[in-house]
């Protein structure tokens, strides 16, 4: 509701002490700063990752004027990110590279939409209409966690090859796993983290918390760390399954 | 929220006075008990660590030494022979290191003043969330009682250096100090983190939201831009120690090689392939680096404050004290790989780095200059708490210069991990950090505990310091250009370091009077605040607006409205004004005598300020 009550203070004066300057609480401030720290967290993680992929030959690197097509799994390159994630549940031997992954990353940023839609209800204090959207939101989450889980199970079980664990890979490297496991499973658990506060803020919502309170401003806080959330996939997405 | 708000309305801080003795004392949401918590645990960290240093001078300095005389307190770790255990050498260096950086220079001083001081001084009536302020201290709390416990299980505490550089630390079989003792250092520096996090985020937002009407940040006290800074390196660059512990941590149990490839151990290769331990080494002075700045910074503000007040002038270059603090948060960022040229690195990245490390000495200079010309002619009253902000002046410069010769990437080939290392950076950060933090307890003892700390005992114990530290560390500049090596548990394997001997000898014999003369603190801390004399509101004549709180300053700092803000901080001895200071909640109106023309034209502006509103409508 920050923007509907303007400050009764004028702006050549807002920096000068006493009253917010930037119009926020600071409960959403701390959440922006939080997120800031977050992204170096995850940065760390992803520049680690290029770091050893990048200490590795690609498999064209290792094999001059060889086709993709001719892509064999091997200890001494690097994996092609779309040969290793072309399972589809219910589609046994079917190729369909990066289809899945594809799914679940629109899954997520479709739970981001559902979330502006929770913020703006709660804009116009619309109980109803925020219990709507967090419910989808929420569902989005569940669904991600599910499809990172069967990933994760194919994954480790692999096709024949012995799979994947945190020491071997049957994809190649061992470091592509464990950067794999690492990377995902730590943004799976902001994942779940979001999905708790979610859970949360919606039982609010339907205790009439923020109603009493007046404002539905946690629900714009948790939505900030959702959106960071689903921000982060997209450059885990990048770096491991697109480049 | 509603913590905030009923703190900002005048009347309501009336209702929290007869809070038990639990909430009141121990698990208080009141900034400045959290401030004297972070104190205690700093100094009862710092003696505990002081005296593992005392530890591994002894045989540092007299190696064929026995040392039976320390089983009952070190057991196991002094073997028959009364030799101490090189093993447990070795993890008593890393425990020195991880305790004096982090424990006793990161929570104990940024802990300590930030919590303080941040409200008090821009006028606020705690900080902006007392809950996560509590739950920061007892994150550290918890990160300090696994830290000591690490001391006492029967590998050790962790053995790999403060810097736990992989392989080392990853490998169970490496050292005993990388067992147990490793994975306990770990987690708890893990709960470090997310309780540095707390408070930074804390610090960063009080800053922002709950300045007192008319405190602009072109009229805060330097101390809180050093604590903000701080804050700000702290939260930037802790997640990037988060990330590389994770990782550490895989490695060690889990199986992974992120760090870790052809290894081999007694002819036995591991399996683990592709990592990098240079990688960790990256990721570890991405923090390690703007740590250092962490622990300098707070002392740098906390210096400001005091030199200006006593020197009783203006602190000299007050935007440009700013900005060189500015300078050298943001050149933290971009130096790390300095400490990283014997990794064989290009040597072109090498000159990149050398180059930005050797631009900090710029905003470096600018602080230390600023600090000589605000003594400079000023009527300097030598209270304990100025002599050791001097002395942290004086450490600053001889340290620095070191910093200049070590951040040259060709002369660091020869120096690199010797003691000409160890005598810089405890000279520039450690004893200078150190020296800050100490003034800032003798400055604002009167305030945190309504009494006055010893005078003369507070002389004693700054000449004992200033004279113990130099010979400890200036010895050690010889002894590393010599070429003798950090880490090192004897020399004498070596004919060529017996040249050295006496003056090892000496270092040591220093170290312990050193040590020595911080008792004379510790006592005079303990009697101060039980018997010291009453202090008065404002016994420094100090400009700030702490000094406007009642001796002792109840919940909620002031016991009416907030003053308002009118001028900066540093009106000392100001031309045509009947006293030498004029604290910052004197208005420019009520001041006619000493106003510049230019202060004139914001009487006008003053009524608009005095009218300003806290928006209770933003929620929080």
């Amino acid at each position: 509701m920050a923007t509907t009550h303007a400050s009764s203070t004028p702006d050549h004066l807002i920096w000068k002490g006493g009253v917010q300057p930037m119009k926020v609480g600071y409960g959403k401030l701390m959440m922006w700063i939080f997120l800031l720290s977050d992204t170096f967290t995850f940065s760390a993680l992803l520049i680690s990752y290029g770091l050893v992929r990048f200490s590795f030959p690609s498999f064209q690197d290792a094999n001059p004027g060889s086709s993709i097509n001719d892509f064999t799994f091997s200890q001494t390159w690097w994996p092609t990110p779309e040969r290793v994630f072309e399972a589809v549940p219910f589609l046994h031997g079917v190729s369909a590279p990066l289809v899945f992954v594809g799914i679940m990353t629109f899954i997520l940023i479709f739970s981001s939409v559902t979330m502006v839609l929770a913020v703006e209800a709660g804009h116009r204090r619309d109980k109803a209409d925020v219990e709507k959207w967090m419910l989808w939101t929420i569902l989005g989450g569940f669904t991600f966690l599910g499809s990172q889980a069967w990933e994760w199970s194919h994954f480790i079980h692999g096709t024949g090859g012995g799979g994947a664990n945190l020491v071997f890979n049957e994809y190649g490297p061992a470091a592509f796993a464990d950067f794999f496991f690492f990377i995902t499973g730590f943004h799976g658990t902001h994942v779940f983290s979001g999905v708790i506060l979610n859970i949360l803020i919606f039982y609010n919502t339907v205790n009439g918390v923020y109603e009493k309170r007046g404002h539905y401003e946690m629900i714009e806080k948790v939505g900030l760390y959702w959106h960071f959330v689903d921000l982060v996939w997209v450059f885990v997405f990048t770096f491991f399954y697109l480049v | 929220m509603a913590t905030v708000a009923a703190a900002h309305s005048d009347h309501a801080h009336d209702e929290h006075h007869d809070l038990g003795f639990i909430r009141s004392y121990i698990f208080s949401e009141d900034h400045k008990v959290i401030a004297k918590q972070y104190l205690i645990s700093g100094i009862i960290w710092a003696i505990i660590g002081g005296l593992m240093s005392l530890v591994f001078r002894l045989q540092l300095g007299f190696p064929d030494m026995d040392l039976s005389w320390l089983k009952p307190i070190l057991g196991e770790w002094v073997n028959e022979s009364g030799k101490l255990d090189a093993n447990f050498y070795l993890a008593l260096v890393t425990m020195h290191g991880t305790i004096m950086v982090f424990f006793v220079l990161t929570a104990g001083l940024s802990g300590t003043f930030s919590n303080f001081l941040i409200p008090l001084q821009i006028g606020a009536r705690d900080m902006a969330s007392g809950f996560m302020n509590m739950l920061s201290y007892w994150f550290f709390f918890i990160s300090s009682v696994i830290m000591f416990w690490s001391i006492f299980i029967e590998t050790g505490p962790a053995g790999g250096g403060w810097v736990i550089y992989p392989p080392l630390s990853a490998l169970a079989e490496a050292n005993p100090g990388s067992g147990t003792g490793m994975t306990l250092w770990l987690v708890s520096m893990a709960l470090f983190i997310v309780s540095s996090l707390l408070g930074g985020i804390n610090y960063v937002t009080t800053v922002i939201n709950l300045r007192t009407k008319g405190m602009t940040f072109d009229k805060m006290p330097l101390t809180i831009w050093a604590f903000t800074f701080t804050a700000i390196l702290g939260i930037l660059s802790f997640p990037v120690l988060l990330s590389a512990a994770l990782l550490l941590i895989f490695d060690r149990s889990f199986g992974t090689s992120f760090y870790l490839s052809d290894i081999y151990i007694n002819g036995q290769a591991l399996p683990n392939q592709g990592g990098s331990p240079i990688l960790f080494q990256h990721l570890f002075w991405f923090l390690g680096h703007p740590e250092v700045y962490i622990v300098i910074l707070p002392a740098l503000g906390l210096t400001s404050e005091i030199i200006a007040t006593n020197s009783r002038k203006p602190i000299f270059g007050y935007k440009a004290m700013i900005f060189s603090m500015a300078g050298i948060m943001f050149l933290a960022f971009i130096v790390w790989a300095h400490h990283m040229f014997m990794t064989g690195m290009n040597p072109f990245l090498g000159s990149v780095f050398m180059l930005l490390t050797l631009i900090i000495a710029v905003p470096s200079a600018v602080k230390a200059f600023n600090y000589i010309t605000t003594l400079w002619k000023g009527n300097i009253v030598f209270t304990p708490a100025m002599l050791f902000a001097i002395g942290l002046v004086s450490f600053f410069v001889s340290g620095g210069l070191t910093g200049i010769i070590l951040g040259n990437s060709a002369l660091d080939i020869q120096l690199h991990d010797t003691y000409f290392v160890v005598a810089h950076f405890h000279l520039v950060m450690g004893s200078a950090a150190f020296f800050g933090m100490i003034a800032g307890v003798y400055h604002w003892f009167p305030k945190m505990f309504g009494k006055m700390m010893n005078k003369t005992l507070g002389y004693v114990h700054f000449w004992a310091s200033i004279i113990g530290v130099y010979l400890v560390f200036f010895p050690m500049h010889y002894i590393g250009i010599a070429g003798f090596p950090r880490r090192y548990y004897q020399w004498s394997g070596f004919e060529a370091f017996n040249t050295y001997a006496d003056l090892n000898a000496f270092i040591s014999v220093a170290a312990i009077l050193t040590f020595g003369a911080q008792l004379i603190f510790v006592f005079n801390f303990i009697y101060s605040i039980f018997w010291g004399k009453k202090a008065s509101a404002n016994p420094w004549k100090s400009n700030t607006l702490e000094w406007t709180t009642p001796v002792n300053p109840g919940h909620g700092n002031w016991p009416g409205e907030i003053p308002t803000v009118y001028r900066w901080p540093y009106d000392y001895s100001k031309p045509g004004s009947e006293s030498d200071f004029i604290p910052q909640n004197i208005p420019f109106s009520a001041t006619p005598e000493s106003n510049l023309p230019e202060e004139n034209e914001l009487i006008e502006e003053e009524k608009d300020i005095e009218n300003i509103e806290y928006n209770y409508n933003i929620p929080d």
